[in-house]
């Protein structure tokens, strides 16, 4: 199977600031915040197309997202994602004594997962959370 | 319609000349008045002192800086907690303690009015924020003006009565009490990295001297009639000798005084009484200080005693502060307020083995005990820099007792106690001298004129010791003394018993004192317009954003002055 | 008819992020708002889009599902989750106003609970930092007048903070910098982002890189050689020019974003910076500012700070504030599954902190107040509709350099929603009599 390693960052995008304050549920957070940014060098080896699914995996859980080659200019195993739901399927609760989690930096797998759906936060609450 | 009558004890009231005198004192709706109905509340005071509420002139207790000192120092807070009760606010000290805990650590002593010294104009919104946050005692805070840049501007341009319409605008702004310096013109300075020497060294771009800042301001101080003279802190801070920095100070303002009440507070004078060229041969200037003081009645002062404990210096001027981190070796924090001022924090151990904190702990008792006339002469420890509040019980053995200084003084770094004289001198204060130094020069010096005394329309607020003067002898007894000041029996806040056997038995908010001078309209106009042009290229805040509503105080208390003779 | 029904609001506050914009333009006409002038693109989402999933009616969670309730019925039961849980924790508070925040802590003192904010999983490091080190800063004003070097370090405030540059930095106009001619702009981050292109300088560090490069400056500032070569994928050549741009220059400060307080080291990367800013206090005036990202969680830690003494993670369970992050911060407290309860105000930690943390939140009985629908919301046994705060609501707040803002209230919110501060009120006084205060 294809795969890329890489570091993981989450943080801010103006898709993201903007999706937020049209709604967690909105079609514009979705688009902005269910993604993944990866070096050209990196969509290259996974060969998916500009928007294709990937699922990215930690070791903390995985999820799908769709996967943009970055304007930021990333390096090569580097990917980027922004906050929120998808991003946190992800990252690491470990706080070491601080009170803070690690959200960036982290160690994860991407590969293709072309036939597979990115869950709308609706599913992805519903699927991991328990009822109540 | 509430009433209560305080029977029978020994009344201190220096501002009327009650010297412990055996009387009742009546009060109604929070009022003293004539007497009361029989059905009035009674508060026995037979055998124990009764004073007007303390007012504490100058404590650091709310505002931007005081909090960051908070957030920084949570070692501070770790070993001094408050607990939560039915009436009372959890809470932490100890030397930066949280503000409802301010209050009732300040009730629990007898005082029932403090002032937030130093408040960046910028930032004083966050300081009434803390202030509506602190209940018990009524307050107020002084805005900082002395490194402000329509300040410097106008002075250097020499228009006065626009500035003076400016400072108008400001105190009604900030919702402020007096007008501050700290370090005039070496704050600015300093927001360069940069340092200033003296009175006469120009502020870095703004061609103007501290002097000049100085003069200006006291100036302005005396034409909006305002309540409380210039407070100042003054230049010079960080040199090792710098009494004759205070010295000028205080002289430079010498031919603008034409009789009546002093024109010019220099505030901690401790901190700026040192003589000696360097750390090592620093000695006191206090008796150069005092001599001045006692020759020229425009100025009164407060002392800003050491106490050796384990505090946090905060202050304005964020130079001396980076300057004392470097001879700690202590975590610093420095606080810019652009075009108005700064601020600096640094956590500091005053220790007995400490040669200069010894020389410093003599200058400001010394100042206490040289100055001759006590009104002018006013108990402070600058809390936190010199020391906690809650110390005062400790300063006011001190200035009552020789052998209490004795005891200190034993223990003093051996060259430190060579060089001081406090360890020779015999004066101790009275009871009536006390009340004088912590309430009613303190609310004389504020232009307070309910505070700080009993008599007839004076605010209700009372603070019983159970000390029976006529049997106590304070030289010997001070343990006695310093333990009746710690806890009052009553505390009484406009007619409400608020304290009582030192514990808090209820709560009132407090009111916050403001003024709000009224200037020439044409002059006044004349300085919006200007105000308006550069506000936004002096400030990143919108000009309408900047003045705090009256509604923003729990309670307000604003005080109305008139320009011009 | 047209010119009654419309009115322009000046000076109003923006509510989105700590760079505090004060001079928005705002336009009503018939109740709605159809234009803000010098807006940010987010902040334009936030006030053109004010009725985006909004819900009106409280709702109270009823046989596995959210269905309306009155408010009475929601406060009593809110009030009833808080009084008689062992350990509830109480989060949020960055996206709200001071005064709310005033009365959660006054309500996790009364319920013996935790109060925490953002701040524990967002610039908490910063604060850790400068509780060993101390920190040396000052208003954004003073950048504007004074700074001739500026360094964005694992910050993007194009994206995060998008006026922050045009109004406070790079391209401000001081009293004593012309502009951007007079001053230079330096970014440290693992990737070229938008606010790395404008640079005069890109530093490209390696994750998690931040620690080392730091250290390696500090040596480098006191004229110390380097040994290494490469130090966090940057060259020591690069860093002595960077060191000696620091050092040089007549005011310079540094901007750091998460990227530092998030990656490996955590409030150790920020021992290391606020070192360094303090360090080149030595040779030259050098300050440092988080670039806080919610628009009140500096009044959170302002408001947490002078009533307890701490400035977030602050335990009161035992009748007196405890503070030690790691074990009174929420992500620890969730992780661990200790609380027993949680009331969150303006936050969705189900969408921002680690799933396995916030998976407990939705085991637990959950209170929330949100203007929107949110994640935590779709898990919450009580939730709250609440006015936003800047346009339905007024309050303070505290920009990232601590100078508080009023916002102003616009519009009134929709029919039935409250603010936080009434909601909030409304259960402090339910818990009141509950316990028989």
């Amino acid at each position: 199977m294809t795969l890329v390693k890489v570091r993981l960052v989450s943080g801010r995008s103006i898709g993201q600031g903007k999706g937020k304050e049209l709604g967690k549920f909105s079609q514009q957070y979705f688009q902005s915040v269910a993604i993944c940014e990866l070096s050209s060098d990196d969509m290259n080896i996974l060969a998916v197309p500009e928007g294709g699914n990937v699922r990215v995996k930690t070791d903390f859980g995985d999820v799908v997202v769709k996967a943009y080659t970055s304007k930021q200019s990333l390096p090569k195993g580097i990917a980027f994602m922004p906050y929120g739901p998808w991003a946190n399927r992800l990252t690491d609760p470990e706080t070491h004594g601080s009170g803070m989690p690690s959200l960036k930096g982290i160690e994860a797998e991407v590969s293709p997962a072309l036939k597979e759906e990115v869950p709308t936060l609706e599913t992805l609450v519903k699927n991991l959370y328990s009822e109540k | 319609m509430s009433e209560l009558l305080v029977r029978n004890g020994y009344v201190y009231d220096p501002l009327n000349r009650i010297n412990g005198e055996k009387m009742d004192i009546a009060i109604r709706n929070g009022i003293v008045v004539d007497d009361v109905g029989s059905s009035a509340k009674l508060v026995d005071a037979s055998g124990m002192i009764v004073m007007p509420g303390g007012v504490d002139i100058h404590s650091h207790i709310a505002g931007s800086k005081v909090n960051l000192a908070r957030m920084i120092r949570p070692e501070d807070h770790e070993r001094d907690v408050e607990s939560r009760t039915s009436i009372t606010r959890a809470g932490v000290g100890r030397s930066i303690p949280s503000t409802f805990t301010t209050g009732y650590r300040y009730a629990r002593m007898g005082y029932t009015t403090v002032f937030e010294p130093a408040t960046p104009p910028m930032k004083t919104r966050h300081t009434h924020e803390e202030l509506n946050d602190t209940p018990m005692i009524d307050k107020g805070c002084f805005p900082l003006l002395g490194n402000n840049w329509f300040v410097m501007d106008y002075l250097r341009e020499g228009k006065l009565e626009e500035c003076a319409a400016y400072v108008a605008w400001m105190l009604k702004a900030t919702k402020g009490y007096a007008i501050k310096l700290v370090n005039p013109g070496g704050v600015e300075a300093w927001g360069w990295g940069k340092y200033l020497t003296g009175l006469d060294d120009p502020v870095p771009r703004f061609d103007i001297t501290p002097r000049e800042i100085v003069r200006g301001l006291c100036k302005i101080n005396t034409y909006l009639n305002l309540p409380h003279p210039i407070h100042v802190h003054t230049n010079d801070l960080a040199r090792a000798g710098n009494y004759e920095t205070t010295i000028k100070t205080m002289d430079c303002v010498r031919d603008l005084y034409h009789g009546g009440k002093p024109i010019i507070h220099i505030t901690h004078v401790q901190f700026t009484g040192r003589s000696g060229t360097d750390w090592i041969n620093v000695a006191s200037g206090a008796p150069e200080i005092a001599d001045y003081v006692n020759k020229h009645e425009h100025v009164d002062i407060d002392i800003g005693q050491i106490i050796f404990t384990d505090t946090t210096t905060m202050t304005a001027d964020g130079s001396f502060q980076f300057l004392l981190h470097l001879i700690s070796g202590n975590k610093w924090a420095n606080t810019d307020v652009e075009a108005e001022t700064g601020g600096g924090i640094v956590p500091f151990h005053y220790k007995k083995s400490n040669y200069v904190n010894c020389i410093q702990w003599g200058i400001g008792l010394e100042l206490a005990l040289m100055i001759k006339d006590p009104w002018r002469v006013q108990m402070t420890t600058d809390h936190p820099n010199a020391g906690p509040f809650t110390e005062y019980p400790r300063i006011i053995a001190w200035l009552m007792s020789r052998e209490a200084r004795g005891r200190v003084a034993r223990k003093l770094n051996k060259s430190a106690h060579r060089r001081l004289d406090v360890p020779g001198l015999d004066r101790e204060y009275s009871f009536y001298e006390i009340a004088i130094a912590t309430r009613a020069a303190t609310a004389k010096t504020l232009g307070l004129k309910q505070k700080g005394h009993l008599g007839l329309g004076a605010d209700g607020d009372i603070s019983i010791y159970a000390i029976d003067p006529t049997t106590i002898n304070p030289s010997r007894q001070y343990k006695l003394v310093r333990r009746a000041f710690r806890k009052a029996v009553y505390t009484i806040k406009e007619g409400k018993i608020l304290v009582k056997n030192g514990e808090v038995v209820d709560t009132v908010p407090g009111k916050t004192f403001w003024v709000d001078p009224k200037v020439p309209q044409d002059t006044y106009e004349k300085m919006l317009s200007n105000l308006e042009r550069k506000f936004e290229d002096y400030y990143t805040m919108q000009m309408s954003n900047y003045p705090i509503g009256e509604e923003y105080l729990l309670a307000s208390k604003k005080i109305e002055t008139v320009a011009g003779s | 008819m047209t010119a009654l029904s419309e009115k322009i609001i000046s000076d109003v506050v923006c509510t989105i992020c700590g760079t505090g914009c004060d001079d928005l333009q705002i336009r009503i006409k018939d109740g709605k708002i159809i234009e803000a002038k010098n807006a940010c693109a987010v902040s334009i989402s936030k006030f053109l889009e004010q009725h985006a999933q909004r819900y009106s009616s409280p709702m109270i969670r009823r046989d596995g599902e959210l269905k309306c309730a009155s408010f009475d019925e929601a406060v009593c039961k809110a009030a009833t989750i808080l009084s008689e849980s062992r350990y509830p924790i109480l989060l949020g508070w960055s996206l709200t106003s001071a005064e709310a925040t005033c009365i959660g802590v006054e309500l996790a003192e009364l319920v013996g609970g935790v109060v925490d904010n953002n701040t524990g999983f967002c610039h908490g490091p910063g604060l850790i930092g400068a509780q060993d080190i101390g920190v040396s800063t000052c208003t954004l004003g003073e950048v504007r007048h004074r700074a001739d070097v500026v360094v964005y370090w694992g910050a993007n405030p194009i994206h995060a903070h998008p006026r922050h540059i045009a109004r406070y930095t790079v391209l401000s106009k001081g009293r004593f910098r012309e502009g951007r001619k007079e001053r230079k702009m330096i970014v440290v981050d693992v990737r070229k982002t938008d606010t790395a292109r404008m640079a005069d300088l890109f530093i490209q560090i390696e994750p998690n890189g931040d620690y080392e490069l730091l250290s390696a400056l500090r040596m480098a500032v006191k004229g110390e050689e380097l040994e290494q070569q490469v130090i966090a994928g940057v060259s020591s050549e690069r860093i002595e020019e960077l060191a000696d741009l620091l050092v040089r220059c007549e005011f310079g400060i540094i901007f750091y974003g998460v990227g530092l307080t998030m990656s490996r080291g955590k409030s150790r990367n920020l021992d290391a910076a606020l070192s360094l800013v303090r360090d080149l206090n030595r040779s030259t005036k050098f300050l440092i500012m988080p670039m806080r990202g919610h628009f009140n969680v500096c009044g959170a830690n302002e408001v947490t700070s002078w009533i307890t003494g701490y400035p977030y993670a602050v335990d009161l369970s035992r009748g007196y504030p405890f503070y030690n992050p790691g074990e009174t911060s929420a992500v620890d407290i969730l992780s661990r599954r200790e609380c027993d309860a949680a009331l969150v105000v303006s936050s969705d930690p189900v969408s921002h902190l680690p799933y396995s943390v916030a998976k407990y939140l939705s085991e637990i009985p959950l209170v929330t107040m949100d203007p929107h629908v949110t994640a935590t919301t779709m898990v919450s046994d009580v939730a709250f509709p609440t006015a936003i705060m800047g346009i339905e609501a007024s309050g303070s707040l505290y920009r990232m350099d601590g100078v508080v803002l009023e916002c102003k209230k616009l519009l009134d919110p929709p029919q039935s929603v409250k603010s936080d501060v009434d909601v909030l009120r409304a259960i402090l006084d339910r818990v009141k009599s509950l316990k028989g205060a």
